[in-house]
């Protein structure tokens, strides 16, 4: 155990917890208190990510390990694909605060909301930072737990509904990713992540036995990660309040799960051995089909934020895709869009709640002619829509070109067939809002309808979507200077691996 | 020097209790000190001694085995008082405000109290199996009028169920403990060992199963639990804290004892092991469904330790290293766990004036902390990271995995998702809003009820830090592993 310097990660982690206690045992009174702990803690938090992330361009590293029973360690610490997601959450996190603060003013049981919030991303990062797969686990359950309380926020019937479905699934992902690891235990030990997979010397004589681990943990992070068979919870968990909703497909809840499959991928089997055992490929296609089935299924809602959430379904799955498919380019594709969907479906999440707040707007008829009306947030919802069509030079076009060059380069070409078939589906659901907002006529009962956020509480919603907007469209058009996130991506699978 | 550790944990409570019964108010405040503040002091001073010494025996009086009386401390022994200490000392905590000294209830409640713990201290101290049965009689007619205190009609019938087969219990574990005797001549635990080896017969085999059955009746393993849910959720908070952590355990632990100590490993008896591994998984099951069935939250709870106690007895076939870990480890978090979740059950109640599920809604408003306990010890009895019940959870599945049992694996597996099932079930019913509209009324909690909720939260954290605790927790408990279950 090192409590020092080296052990910044487990800082990282404890700044949300501790900010979580504080504002539990704070009470429900006293916002202001609340407002200050909030924002400092997200703050923090951002600095000392920001730290880190020079300490490591530097080359200095990060461990914090403490034995969790015998040849069990917790270990917490810093290599570049933590930083890609640490960074992202903390900066969305400090982002969403803000939001939420907006959002969620004089609505009951704000404590309870910003307790668990902050919980939450305490568990993030400590997936993100978890140097083996036993103390990924950990804070992969914590995420659940943390995150129920979340989507039964509001506390209706309907809400607890989709809160059992959601325990239903994550439960059980969580039951399955348990016994793999408890398998991979006992074949393995309990060995740390490493670049390249550490399980390749084991290989010989196990091939089934990998396998079978692999499916399972495929299966349990999966679940959280919305693949194909095991989505269902996701599009029902919106009826939690938007910055959740913004949180949990942007950086938490789903982005864990992809985040998992990829340290599967990358860091416990490894490429090789997994694409030599056919599971690349068995990802690839599970990937590739929720992809197109997400966006298929996108194109039938009329709630605007079931249209988002199965957007999700579909984008997060690129992810996967990429990394599944494999070779630095596909690679890069994949790691990439975990920012890149994460700035842009933020955007699209926090303009939905804009909607919503600003005019009780939910269904998709109701968008006809917003653009007057809501203008700032017309045009983000705008770029975010791009974005997530792949229109350049915005982000999610970066990401689509790299997944098709990698696939060709990995000689898969079918997935260049997939990535177009998606892209006309994206076009197919989005490009119908974006002319709804900008040319259909405003209706009249709209038009006389007062705008129910003003002021402070504007500033403190259109702000945020302003600044996750700008993000995305900066990731997009600077992507090739130092600095942005693909930039990283290609220091991190070309330097390392 | 330690010997008088060993006297002091058992005589000092008894000291306390014979202090309460005297009339005046500083007497009680005394021997509740004498017996309960002393307990962790002592056996820090014990422990140390263990470390130092591994397991080892004293004489009282000089007189040795066979004719004296033994005491026999070891780390799963140490584990057991500490238990005691801790989870007993902070459910008295809980209880000095509902039973002051100087009230009637105080006068009925504190050497009743401070005769269960030392009655317990003596029961894990103790090697031979007559002294075994005069403790295990005294926690059961200790325990019997702490439940009745509530003095519903409900408590008391649930009193006198649990005194009928609590009496028929420790009369079939005479019985069997007379058979022993007769075949080996011998009572200690530790020497009968050889003794039955060489003398092995029906006799014998019928002495311990008739012991077997009194010991299942009183740790309330399923199909024998029928006693149970009803004593435990109709008692004073504090008291169903200690009968779930602590007296149930009791009969477990002289299981163990005697399965995996005194029973030779040759013997044919030991087949029973894969009799308990079937009431233990049979228990996880049953247990869970019910207390996914019930409507009080006292019920869940008590379920909650029918299908818990199952895993205490799962461990026995697996015979490692690891089971040895694993049984330890669940017999301390479920404790903590569950003792956390009954003093917050009992304050719930005591906010609410009810624990049906039904009347929990918005308890995040109206008794947040000890929400806040009951949610922490639900996560340690879903066995969900971090927790202590996690890492007893753990070692259990890896434990099964070594043997390759798996359908013990899968039951494992079952029996957590549906503590899971009923734990959230209670979350969600304490978050409800009947009006999810309506605007939140500010109901402060009050000092004393803060207080109360501490205690509760005090062991839910206790719980919770025992899923980072567990490597030193361990050394010393592998020390003690039985033979044939330590490492090869």
């Amino acid at each position: 155990m090192n409590f020092g310097w080296q052990a910044l990660p487990l800082y990282v982690v404890l700044i949300s917890v501790v900010t979580a206690m504080l504002i539990f045992a704070l009470g429900e009174g006293r916002q202001h208190v609340r407002t200050t702990l909030n924002l400092g803690g997200a703050i923090l938090k951002l600095a000392l990510i920001m730290l880190m992330l020079l300490a490591i361009q530097s080359g200095a590293s990060f461990e914090f390990r403490m034995s969790l029973l015998p040849g069990l360690d917790l270990v917490l610490h810093a290599d570049r694909l933590t930083m890609l997601f640490a960074t992202l959450s903390a900066m969305l996190w400090l982002i969403t605060t803000v939001y939420a603060i907006g959002y969620l003013e004089q609505s009951p049981n704000r404590a309870r909301f910003f307790g668990f919030f902050s919980l939450c991303v305490a568990a993030t990062m400590g997936v993100a930072s978890a140097g083996n797969l036993f103390t990924f686990f950990i804070f992969y359950e914590l995420l659940t737990l943390a995150t129920w309380p979340l989507v039964v926020h509001r506390g209706t019937p309907e809400a607890f509904a989709a809160g059992r479905l959601y325990l239903a699934y994550t439960l059980v992902g969580g039951v399955l990713v348990l016994i793999g690891l408890i398998w991979l235990h006992a074949l393995a030990g309990g060995s740390d992540f490493i670049v390249g997979g550490s399980l390749a010397p084991l290989a010989a004589g196990n091939e089934n036995a990998l396998r079978t681990i692999f499916v399972l943990l495929m299966l349990g992070f999966g679940v959280k990660a919305a693949l194909l068979p095991l989505h269902s919870w996701l599009p029902r968990a919106m009826v939690a309040p938007a910055p959740v909703s913004a949180l949990l497909h942007a950086v938490a809840v789903v982005k864990a799960g992809a985040f998992g499959l990829v340290r599967l991928v990358q860091d416990v089997f490894g490429f090789d051995l997994a694409a030599s055992l056919g599971l690349a490929d068995v990802l690839a296609w599970l990937a590739a089909a929720t992809v197109i089935y997400g966006s298929v299924l996108a194109l039938r809602q009329s709630d605007l934020k079931r249209r988002l959430a199965y957007s999700t379904v579909s984008q997060v799955s690129y992810i996967a895709l990429g990394v599944a498919t494999g070779g630095m380019l596909a690679t890069v594709g994949g790691l990439v869009h975990l920012v890149h969907q994460g700035l842009t479906k933020i955007t699209l999440f926090f303009c939905a709640g804009n909607y919503a707040e600003g005019l009780g707007v939910h269904s998709i008829e109701e968008l006809d002619g917003l653009g007057q009306r809501m203008p700032v947030t017309s045009v983000c919802f705008t770029l975010g829509a791009f974005g997530m069509i792949g229109i350049p030079p915005l982000a999610g076009f970066v990401t689509k070109w790299y997944l098709g060059a990698g696939a060709v380069a990995a000689g898969a070409p079918w997935i260049i067939a997939v990535i177009v078939a998606s892209t006309l589906l994206n076009a197919a659901y989005f490009l119908p809002l974006v002319h709804r907002l900008w040319f259909r006529p405003l209706p009249e009962a709209m038009a006389e309808r007062a705008l129910a956020i003003r002021g402070g509480r504007m500033q403190a919603l259109v702000g945020p979507t302003v600044v996750v907007a700008a993000m995305a469209l900066l990731a997009g058009l600077f992507a090739g200077t130092p600095g942005s996130p693909l930039f990283w991506v290609i220091r991190m699978v070309g330097g390392e691996s | 020097m330690p010997s008088e550790l060993l006297i002091g944990l058992i005589f000092l409570p008894l000291l306390g209790a014979c202090l309460t019964v005297l009339p005046w108010r500083w007497s009680t405040r005394l021997g509740v000190f004498a017996g309960l503040v002393s307990l962790p002091v002592l056996l820090v001073a014990l422990t140390l001694a263990v470390i130092r010494e591994g397991a080892w025996y004293y004489s009282l009086g000089g007189w040795t085995a066979p004719l004296g009386i033994r005491l026999f401390v070891d780390p799963l022994a140490l584990l057991m008082l500490w238990m005691v200490a801790i989870i007993g000392g902070v459910a008295a905590a809980h209880a000095w405000h509902d039973f002051r000294p100087g009230t009637p209830e105080g006068a009925r409640f504190w050497p009743l109290w401070l005769l269960l713990t030392a009655a317990m201290n003596a029961l894990f101290l103790s090697a031979d199996l007559f002294n075994l049965y005069v403790c295990l009689e005294l926690v059961t007619l200790a325990a019997i009028p702490l439940i009745a205190m509530a003095g519903t009609a409900t408590s008391i019938r649930a009193a006198m169920r649990y005194l009928l087969l609590a009496l028929l219990a420790s009369l079939v574990y005479l019985l069997g403990v007379a058979l022993l005797y007769n075949a080996t001549g011998t009572l200690d635990l530790y020497l009968m060992t050889q003794t039955l080896a060489a003398s092995d017969g029906p006799a014998t085999s019928l002495a311990f199963a008739l012991i077997a059955v009194g010991l299942l009746l009183k740790g309330a393993v399923f199909p024998l639990h029928v006693w149970l849910p009803n004593a435990h959720a109709s008692a004073p908070g504090p008291v169903s804290a200690v009968l779930s952590a602590l007296v149930v355990k009791t009969a477990v632990y002289l299981v163990y004892r005697l399965w995996l100590w005194t029973l030779p490993a040759e013997d044919p008896m030991q087949g029973a092991v894969e009799l308990f591994a079937v009431l233990g998984a049979a228990a996880l099951i049953y247990g869970g469904i019910l207390a996914l069935l019930q409507e009080r939250l006292k019920l869940v709870i008590a379920y909650s330790t029918v299908a818990q106690l199952g895993y205490l007895l799962l461990v026995l076939p697996l015979a490692s290293v690891t089971a040895w870990q694993a049984a330890s480890y669940q017999l301390l978090s479920h404790g903590l766990a569950k003792a956390a979740m009954f003093l917050a059950a009992a304050n719930i109640l005591h906010a609410v004036g009810s624990d049906r599920l039904a009347d929990l809604e918005r308890l995040d408003q109206r008794t947040p902390l000890s929400l806040f306990a009951l949610a922490l010890g639900g996560v340690s009895i879903m066995g969900l990271p971090p927790s202590g019940g996690f890492l007893a959870k753990w070692l259990l599945l890896e434990a099964a995995w070594q043997e390759g049992r798996w359908l013990l694996l899968f039951v494992l597996v079952l029996g957590s998702l549906l503590a899971a099932g009923y734990v959230f079930r209670i979350l969600a019913a304490a978050l409800r809003r009947a009006d999810p509209t309506e605007a939140e009324d500010a109901e402060g909690t009050s000092p004393i009820g803060r207080r109360q909720a501490g205690y509760a939260l005090l062991l839910a954290l206790l719980a919770l830090l025992a899923g980072f605790g567990a490597a030193p927790i361990l050394e010393v408990i592998d020390a003690g592993a039985p033979a044939g279950w330590s490492a090869p």
